[in-house]
């Protein structure tokens, strides 16, 4: 039972259900509630009331299908302990198995997705079976290796991805009716996040979850009470690759085109960098770190149109270099929460919190 | 089947391979030292290729010169990358001292497309002759000096470690970094000093590649190109590094052979490596000459 009131008392817990709610307070619950339903809202806003919102509606349409692919890199990161540096050709790979089962066998997009999904988890347990014997590093290297494989892949396999011509990718349907606007789509890629985020959420209340994070806090210590290493570090290859196949395909029906360009490297390291920017194993610091990482740019563009016209913009070329400038942002600001912020936004949001429970004391 | 073509493959193979060699061992340098994995050894090969591509056509300067400038400059740049954004990170989990590296390549990668450009610029000629025959093939001069220099490189890199005291601290902080420490060693001059030599040395590699192709980003990719390499040799082991090296160009240059005569599948020179990369993972995960962590549960 939640308690009722406003804010937890401090943390009285008598049963292991009460530890493990995923809401602390009812008030925490319709918080969260009403922020999904306030966001439910935002389309039907724009469409009435003649406020523009279509560019915000694709920001968060953005924000949606990358925080879904974060979250299982934190999954695999955060959570287990395992560097992926290949994440955005698990994607990728889930961008085009979606058009792919759609186009070729006909299977409707609505089921499409998740099988592309299941697709996505097959191929990351494939290159996740060096997991079995290796760790840390080596590891880190071997989903470098699927990074460069799979983008080869890509562009190679012209019956499933349209080779070097990329690949059409019809709109969601359900019964006839086209989620093909920013506006409708807007609620399939909600309905994605809330599904799979409090999917995450749950996992890690179940015993499995806990024995990933046993993984990642002492895999010695974790095999002597009886886990399967092997097993759950290609599980978590596993789950993080249906995660990211998801919102690859997710993004592949929201783009309607599919192109080989997209997943490179440079992509795998801005999955890295929101979940280090949100926090390493927090399931909302994902969302926050996409949140930042969608919006930097946006910031950037601010900034340079700021500047634009003064010495300083004369000096550098800030307009011609944009796309170089955003490169350096995304560069730095890892490199500065690195030092400075090692916990994320998520540890900041926690603070905030536990001010606003102690108060009027500071500990 | 076109044996010109082969042995002119194989001879290619080989020189790259002593290139990746080079580079290879600056990275297990790196990673012997401090236990960092450079993500951000590629772009110390560009910022090498660039800095004396500078020097050279902005400024005139002799190649020799401009050549010697460029390693003063590395040495200074790789120690201040050590102490601005490595130190912090010294005891800090695996994941932060790799995301740090990968953050500060995209920085250096970005920052030089912006200095620039995106197009390869070709280095001043440096040598009379184009091409010498050796064996009745023609080898270009600068592959033959660029082979000179990285086996030298490698004699170096041997008589250093076999031979001089810092070369014996270094071993020793590779071995047990606080027992080095409790017995005198100077932990954070050893840091600075591979940081220094590696940075220098990845220039020595940038010029030559540059030299040859112009100088790009693209050039950055050796530093991804190392990575089957050091594998393949084992992570922390210097000749590992060095044969991988040989090995991987040897084997590139085999496939793109293979491809060329029977496969027309394009681009398999490119990700043979990572094939491989995977394979040895699984097969020999600690490489070559590697150190077995011995792990008893």
């Amino acid at each position: 039972m939640a308690s009722p009131g406003f804010r937890p008392c401090g943390d009285f817990k008598s049963d292991y259900a009460s530890d493990t709610r995923i809401f602390d307070t009812a008030a925490s619950r319709w918080f969260c509630l009403a922020g999904v339903l306030l966001l439910c809202l935002l389309p039907i806003i724009s469409e009435t009331s003649g406020i523009e919102l279509k560019y915000e509606l694709s920001l968060l349409i953005q924000i949606g299908y990358l925080g879904i692919a974060a979250l299982g890199l934190n999954i695999l990161v955060g959570f287990t302990g395992q560097i992926s540096i290949g994440h955005a050709a698990f994607f990728g790979f889930g961008a085009f198995a979606s058009p792919f089962l759609n186009n070729k066998f006909g299977i409707p997009v609505f089921f499409s997705i998740p099988l592309a999904g299941l697709m996505a988890t097959a191929v990351g347990m494939l290159f996740g079976i060096p997991a079995a014997r290796l760790k840390g590093l080596y590891l880190a290297i071997a989903t470098l290796a699927a990074q460069f494989i799979l983008q080869d892949f890509f562009g190679r396999a012209d019956w499933f991805s349209g080779g070097t011509h990329g690949a059409p990718a019809a709109p969601f349907t359900i019964f006839g009716f086209a989620f093909d606007t920013d506006a409708t789509f807007f609620y399939v890629v909600l309905a994605y996040v809330v599904a799979l985020y409090l999917a995450a959420a749950n996992l890690m209340r179940t015993r499995d979850g806990r024995a990933l994070v046993a993984v990642r806090d002492h895999y010695l210590s974790a095999e002597m009470m009886g886990i399967n290493l092997t097993k759950y570090r290609t599980m978590s290859f596993g789950i993080s690759s249906f995660y990211a196949g998801i919102g690859g395909a997710l993004y592949g029906h929201y783009l309607g085109f599919v192109s080989v360009e997209g997943f490179t490297i440079l992509f795998s390291i801005q999955f890295l960098g929101m979940i280090i920017i949100g926090g390493l194993g927090s399931i909302m610091g994902s969302l926050m770190g996409t949140a930042f990482m969608v919006l930097l740019p946006e910031v950037m563009d601010a900034l340079t149109g700021l500047l634009a016209g003064t010495s300083i913009d004369r000096a550098l070329g800030l307009k011609e270099n944009l796309s170089y400038l955003r490169e350096v942002a995304i560069g730095v600001t890892i490199i500065l929460f690195l030092v400075f912020e090692p916990d994320g936004l998520a540890h900041r949001w926690r603070q905030v919190k536990a001010y606003w429970k102690l108060y009027p004391f500071s500990y | 089947m076109d044996w010109n073509l082969f042995l002119q493959l194989l001879v290619n193979g080989l020189i790259v391979g002593a290139l990746y060699g080079v580079v290879a061992m600056c990275f297990v340098l790196i990673y012997k030292a401090s236990q960092v994995v450079n993500f951000a050894q590629g772009e110390f090969v560009l910022i090498g290729a660039w800095v004396c591509w500078f020097f050279l056509t902005k400024y005139q300067i002799p190649f020799i010169w401009g050549f010697l400038m460029t390693l003063v400059f590395m040495v200074i740049f790789g120690i201040l990358i050590q102490v601005v954004v490595l130190r912090p990170m010294i005891g800090e989990p695996v994941i932060s001292v790799i995301m740090v590296t990968i953050g500060l390549s995209i920085v250096f990668q970005a920052l030089m497309k912006w200095a620039f450009g995106v197009f390869a610029q070709p280095f001043p000629p440096i040598f009379e002759r184009e091409s010498v025959a050796v064996f009745g093939l023609e080898v270009r001069t600068v592959y033959l000096v660029s082979l000179v220099v990285s086996v030298g490189i490698m004699a170096g890199f041997a008589y250093f470690f076999k031979a001089t005291r810092m070369g014996l601290a270094m071993r020793a902080t590779a071995f047990d970094q606080q027992v080095a420490q409790s017995l005198g060693i100077s932990i954070r001059s050893v840091f600075a000093m591979a940081w220094a030599i590696s940075a220098a040395v990845s220039a020595v590699a940038g010029v030559v590649v540059g030299v040859v192709n112009g100088v790009s980003s693209a050039l950055s990719f050796i530093g991804i190109k190392v990575f089957p390499a050091v594998i393949l040799g084992g992570l922390d082991s210097i000749v590992g590094g060095v044969l991988g090296g040989v090995i991987i160009g040897v084997l590139e240059n085999m496939a793109h052979f293979v491809d060329s005569q029977w496969l027309h599948w394009g681009n398999l020179i490119e990700v043979v490596p990572f094939w491989v990369l995977i394979v040895i993972l699984m097969i020999k995960p600690y490489g070559l000459f590697g150190t077995r962590d011995i792990e008893r549960v």
